[in-house]
């Protein structure tokens, strides 16, 4: 039997990111305040994990403002219809629906509807996998424009007396457009995960423990020492892997924007990279604390912001967290 | 080539002191790693990972809170090795 031949997508070679957008919690949470239910301190607070304060959001802004208010900046830096969106990716962990979807809510509030809209599941990592899926989505053709979300309020889902994660956790969101391009914007991404430590970071109970009353509402745990270990050493062989799949050197880079996680773990990371002097390394954790899927394009958004970085430089982008998931790439600063 | 057990303690002295600024000989086999010596569980991994790279030795995750003092690193560090 003879049919026509099929059409296919018309690929696009290049993609990049047009612009970002940010949007933080309206609280600021200094140690202090987190510091009485596990007997700690600001100075010890500082010294484990370089926050001072982090942000948080309070009852009445919700996940989906922060998100909303994140996308609409990029969406307008952009200078693109929404409209022309032809997928909403949303990184989070903390949309308090396990269906439908955050990303569908999204899409309509800021006029993308009928946008194919998903979440993604990936941690502190999603924002990078959705980096990498929008890269493909607009490469394929399949979409024009794509808005990635890291968004989290994480502060739903902690429990204060916890010493292990929860006073480093904060809320926000932060957003990127990425559509085709003229130019090389986005390198390949080395991306993956380690189901063998999928229980070094998570929840500390199911919502189905919860409902048979054998656990409280679930909240954020980790073991610190096996994750720290994961994210600098192995971490610092995902960032040498994508620069080399990049076919850039540390150099050539203005900035490195990791997860953030914890100071420690950055510092260590940058340590362990050898990175010359005149790269940036973003440390956005200080003032925001650790916001997962948020942390790194609200971090890569204050450096451009400050000027510390400029439109057109090359950054290294790495997220990491539980799955254990990790995901980099580098790419060029809208 | 196997370390002995006072070149693995010169060796952990040394690693602890360039990650802690500790003086290498205040660390002794009897000396606790957080109640003598006050390093915290990051600065105890990166030590660990570290004494893996000089000795030449894998230190598992679950075997680091057994570590309770210098001596408790060495002896493990020194029959890993072997």
């Amino acid at each position: 039997m003879t049919h026509p031949e099929l059409k296919q997508y018309t690929p696009v070679k290049y993609s990049r990111i047009y612009s970002l957008g940010a949007a933080r919690g309206d609280l600021v949470v200094t140690n202090e305040e987190v510091a009485g239910p596990i007997d700690s301190s600001d100075e010890w607070i500082r010294q484990r994990t370089g926050i001072i304060t982090r942000r948080r959001a309070s009852a009445s802004l919700s996940l989906m403002d922060m998100a909303e208010q994140a996308s609409n900046e990029a969406i307008k830096k952009a200078g693109i219809d929404p409209q022309e969106i032809g997928a909403v990716i949303f990184s989070t962990i903390t949309h308090p629906h396990q269906t439908p979807s955050a990303a569908a809510l999204l899409a309509e509030k800021i006029g993308a509807n009928p946008s194919p809209a998903f979440d993604i599941s990936a941690a502190c990592a999603g924002y990078c996998y959705g980096v990498a899926q929008a890269d493909a989505l607009v490469r394929s053709g399949m979409a024009k424009y794509v808005l990635v979300i890291g968004g989290e309020k994480l502060s739903d889902f902690i429990d204060p007396t916890d010493r292990s994660i929860s006073f480093l956790l904060g809320d926000g969101a932060g957003a990127a457009i990425i559509g085709p391009s003229d130019t090389p914007g986005i390198s390949p991404t080395v991306w993956g995960s380690d189901g063998s430590h999928w229980d070094a970071v998570g929840m500390s109970a199911s919502l189905l423990e919860l409902r048979d009353g054998t656990a409280t509402w679930p909240t954020l745990r980790q073991e610190g020492q096996t994750v720290f270990r994961w994210a600098v050493w192995e971490m610092a062989k995902v960032a040498k892997r994508a620069l080399e799949a990049a076919g850039v050197e540390p150099e050539d880079l203005s900035a490195m924007v990791t997860h953030q996680a914890n100071m420690r773990i950055i510092d260590e990371l940058a340590k362990q990279l050898k990175l010359p002097e005149s790269v940036v390394v973003a440390r956005d954790i200080v003032y925001t604390g650790n916001t997962s899927a948020a942390s790194v394009p609200l971090a890569m958004h204050a450096l451009l912001e400050s000027g510390e970085v400029k439109s057109g430089g090359l950054a290294l982008q790495i997220g990491f967290g539980a799955g254990l998931a990790f995901g980099a790439q580098v790419v060029v600063l809208p | 080539m196997a370390f002995s057990q006072s070149e693995v303690l010169a060796g952990l002295a040394e690693i602890v002191n360039e990650e802690t600024g500790i003086a290498a000989e205040s660390v002794q086999l009897e000396k606790s790693f957080t109640d003598d010596l006050d390093i915290d569980s990051i600065s105890m991994m990166t030590i660990v990972v570290n004494a893996e790279d000089k000795f030449g030795v894998k230190i598992p995750d679950e075997e680091v809170k057994n570590l309770i003092t210098v001596g408790d690193a060495v002896s493990f560090i020194s029959s890993a090795q072997a």
